[in-house]
């Protein structure tokens, strides 16, 4: 019984971690100013929301939320990538990866 | 026969043509400044009109009745029950051919002498204005041919005015060589010296002829009024019909051809036809609402007939403007003031003979004034130095002599009169014509030798037309001499001239019947024998008072063969109607259309009166002028009569009666229009103080608060809050992305909660 409680963790403690880890991440994102901080810091959001679904898929058994996680995975990969070259040429012509530099489209 | 009176028209057409010729190829004929093609072309159309002329006097010969032509219906309207129809029809007849030969005649005579005349006389501007070459020659050009322009198309008025079968047509006439007038006494408008008094000059013949124009307009209104027509031969039908008929009947009376016959018959046998207007004439004639009686109507229509005489025949009291239109070319002179213009008075009034017969009070105070205006001027011209004025004021008083003629109902002694002065006027006028020609001459040639200083002084001073500076001419234009002398003893009326013959039948008349006329005309013949003496003394004998008359030059033949013509003409001119049975030509010929015409006789008893006062005159001058010439610089004879002789030289002061009465008055009251009224009242006041002022406070208004304000307010104010408005949003286009994700994740949770809020109730 209590392994199995033990071993069953319920659904909420997921999504609270999961909210918890996104609230992390999305307070990277407003307050930090280095770029690949940021970059991380969404990394851990995409995760977050990842957390939930694989935990709402084993919650009512639908493999529905996994697919979406192998999505979202994918999609981070590829985001990574463009990023990161982002981050890069950010760099090469500013010689600096601090975001706040970047406001020329201010109004 | 008809044939030949249906060739009237051409008298008009040829010199209308000539006016046509010369006003818009006239230039292009004259090649250089010694042509006179325009002078030729208009004195061969003058020519032709004469041809015309004397071919109605020979179709008149065999139907002495005469014919109306019509030419084209000018206008025709029609009033309730009256037509007012105008036509151009033609009258020939033997009063309007005596009329058109003698116009034709004479005028184609100043035309021929014009050519001469005005060649030296626009040479003589050109010197003036010290014109050269191109400039000189277009300066010719334009002026030599405007002359003969204006010339033409006087003589085609004069003819219309002649021609004329209705009172309109011959008023159309009568306002043309009016204009005509104006044009020609002002030719040198721009003279530099004299143009203003030349142009001053044109304008008061224009203006006082007006005075009696207005007459004639109220006469035709009322002759319409009266008798429903305007035509001469219904008019005198109707009139005649009215005497004894009501009006209404006689309004659509036409004259029959056979009436006139009747008519002319019966002139030949007794004298009844003379005075048909026997007793008062009392039938009632309708103007508006009163019911006036016919004798005071006719009354009236022949006293503004005559109002207009006076101003064209240049009577008393509009007589003012014939001295002063001396300022035009001499040949003007000759033909307007002498031969032709001023003569369409006495014709108007031959013409309405029927009407003058109908109002006898209308005929004695035409023959008054008639006599008054004859003594007058012929006092006024003992006292003139300047050769035209002393013609001017001749031809006055001898118009004087033709309207007191008329006045009396001596039409035929009248027209008699009025072609004998013709002849000698016109000439008398060529002839002086060519003596200022020769001073003007005499004068440069003076000039030319003489030079330096002297003939500067002389510059400023020196008038060729004053007597003052002539004498001794004989020796230098002996031709011109002669054919004046033989003018002036026409003018003095001593026989066997021209003249003798037509004063005298003048002063049979009156002596017949009034004694005031008859003493009055007698008075002007002894002054006109005695001022025609004086002038030629004083211009032909002696010896020359300055350079210029002692270097004159005799004109050449263009000039000098009309003058002839003219002097063979004032010398058997009285043999067209010598006052012996048998040699009434004239009075014969003028009876078969002038109704109330009667033939002169002979009385020796005034004919030697006349001669023996007119020889006396002459002798007096001679003592004063002529046994004794003037020397250089010496005073009249005739200053010692002191006030007298003032008051004549300043012309009876009629100019400044005028002036006092007229003129002044007038001015001023211009001056109070022009200064009070127009510029202080209207422009002072109504238009720079209320509509300027006005404007200005009303476009104020409109300017400041309503454009400034209202309309400018509304647009800038938009301007302004698009501006404010998107400055404050564009300051959240931070360029932060924090910013941005900021407004996302705030955006986001405020979805969420919207949803949640919205699950949760």
């Amino acid at each position: 019984m209590f392994e199995e409680t033990a071993f069953l963790v319920p659904t909420s403690y997921y999504v609270v971690l999961s909210a918890v880890l996104f609230a992390i991440g999305m307070a990277g994102v407003l307050v930090r100013r280095n770029a690949i901080l940021i970059f991380m810091s969404v990394e851990l959001m995409l995760n977050a929301a990842n957390l939930a679904f694989v935990a709402f898929s084993r919650a009512f058994l639908d493999q529905g939320g996994q697919v979406v996680v192998f999505f979202v995975m994918t999609v981070a990969a590829a985001e990574v990538a463009v990023g990161l070259a982002l981050i890069v040429a950010i760099f090469r012509s500013k010689q600096s990866i601090d975001i706040d530099e970047l406001h020329e489209m201010e109004g | 026969m008809d044939g030949l009176f249906s060739l009237i028209p051409l008298i008009v057409l040829f010199p209308f043509a000539g006016v046509v010729i010369n006003a818009f190829f006239g230039r292009r004929l004259m090649p250089s400044r010694e042509s006179v093609a325009p002078g030729v072309i208009a004195s061969l159309l003058a020519g032709a009109s004469f041809v015309i002329a004397v071919l109605m006097a020979i179709a008149l010969l065999a139907h002495p009745q005469g014919a109306e032509v019509p030419f084209f219906t000018w206008f025709s309207i029609t009033i309730g029950e009256r037509t007012l129809y105008v036509p151009w029809t033609f009258k020939v007849d033997t009063l309007s051919t005596v009329m058109m030969l003698i116009v034709t005649g004479v005028g184609t005579l100043i035309h021929v002498y014009a050519i001469g005349y005005m060649q030296g006389d626009v040479e003589e501007q050109i010197r003036k204005r010290v014109l050269w070459g191109e400039e000189a020659l277009d300066f010719k050009r334009r002026r030599y041919s405007r002359f003969f322009t204006y010339f033409n198309l006087f003589l085609g008025s004069m003819l219309v005015l002649v021609t004329a079968n209705n009172y309109l047509m011959m008023f159309v006439g009568w306002e043309l060589v009016g204009l005509c007038s104006y044009l020609l006494i002002g030719f040198w408008f721009d003279d530099p010296a004299a143009g203003l008094y030349n142009s001053g000059a044109g304008k008061k013949a224009f203006i006082v002829n007006r005075v009696g124009d207005f007459g004639m307009i109220v006469a035709l209104m009322l002759i319409f009024w009266t008798f429903g027509t305007l035509q001469f031969d219904e008019v005198f039908a109707r009139a005649e019909c009215m005497q004894t008929a009501p009006q209404a009947e006689c309004l659509h009376i036409l004259p029959a051809a056979e009436m006139g016959e009747a008519a002319a018959a019966e002139g030949e046998h007794g004298e009844e036809v003379a005075h048909g207007a026997a007793g008062p004439l009392t039938t009632p004639i309708e103007l508006g609402a009163l019911a006036v009686p016919l004798g005071t109507v006719v009354t009236v229509i022949t006293l503004l007939l005559l109002l207009g005489a006076t101003g064209k025949s240049a009577q008393i009291p509009l007589f003012v403007w014939l001295p002063d239109a001396m300022a035009g070319p001499t040949p003007v002179s000759a033909l307007i003031h002498a031969a032709t213009m001023v003569t369409a008075g006495i014709y108007m009034i031959t013409r309405s003979n029927v009407l003058f017969a109908m109002a006898p009070v209308s005929g004695t105070v035409v023959a008054v004034i008639g006599a008054a205006t004859a003594f007058v001027a012929a006092t006024i011209a003992v006292a003139q130095f300047d050769i035209k004025r002393v013609l001017a004021y001749s031809t006055i008083s001898q118009l004087g002599f033709m309207v007191a003629a008329v006045g009396l109902g001596g039409y035929i002694a009248g027209i008699f009169h009025l072609a004998t002065h013709a002849f000698f006027k016109a000439l008398l006028f060529l002839s002086a014509g060519s003596v200022i020609h020769g001073m003007e001459h005499g004068h440069h040639h003076a000039e030319e030798h003489h030079g330096g200083h002297a003939a500067h002084g002389h510059e400023e001073a020196f008038d060729p037309q004053d007597m003052r500076n002539m004498g001794g001419l004989r020796e230098r234009m002996p031709l011109t001499t002669w054919v004046y002398i033989i003018g002036a003893l026409g003018l003095a009326g001593i026989p066997p001239l021209a003249g003798f013959w037509s004063k005298d039948e003048i002063l049979l008349d009156a002596s017949l019947n009034s004694t005031l006329v008859y003493v009055l005309l007698t008075a002007a013949a002894f002054f006109t024998a005695f001022y025609s003496a004086r002038q030629v003394f004083m211009v032909f004998f002696g010896q020359g008072r300055t350079e210029a008359a002692r270097h004159a030059v005799e004109s050449g033949p263009v000039m000098t063969i009309p003058l002839m013509i003219l002097a063979a003409l004032v010398v058997i001119g009285g043999a067209m109607n010598l006052p012996f049975e048998g040699f009434h030509h004239l009075g014969r010929w003028l009876e078969q259309s002038v109704a109330n015409a009667h033939i002169g006789g002979f009385n020796p008893t005034v004919a030697a009166i006349s001669t023996v006062l007119a020889l006396i005159a002459i002798a007096a001058s001679y003592l004063l002028y002529g046994r004794k010439p003037l020397a250089e610089g010496e005073e009249d004879p005739l200053r010692t009569t002191g006030p007298v002789f003032t008051f004549l030289n300043r012309k009876w002061y009629w100019d400044e009666l005028y002036g006092l009465i007229f003129v002044t008055p007038y001015n001023q009251i211009g001056e109070f229009l022009s200064e009070i009224v127009d510029w202080r009242f209207w422009h002072n006041f109504v238009h720079d103080s209320i509509l300027t002022r006005g404007f200005n406070v009303f476009s104020d208004i409109l300017n400041r608060p309503v454009d400034t304000g209202i309309v400018d307010g509304a647009v800038n104010g938009i301007g302004r809050l698009v501006y404010g408005s998107s400055y404050q949003l564009r300051r959240t286009q931070t360029g932060y992305v924090r910013n941005y994700a900021l407004a996302v994740a705030l955006g986001v949770v405020l979805l969420l909660g919207y949803i949640a809020w919205r699950f949760l109730t």
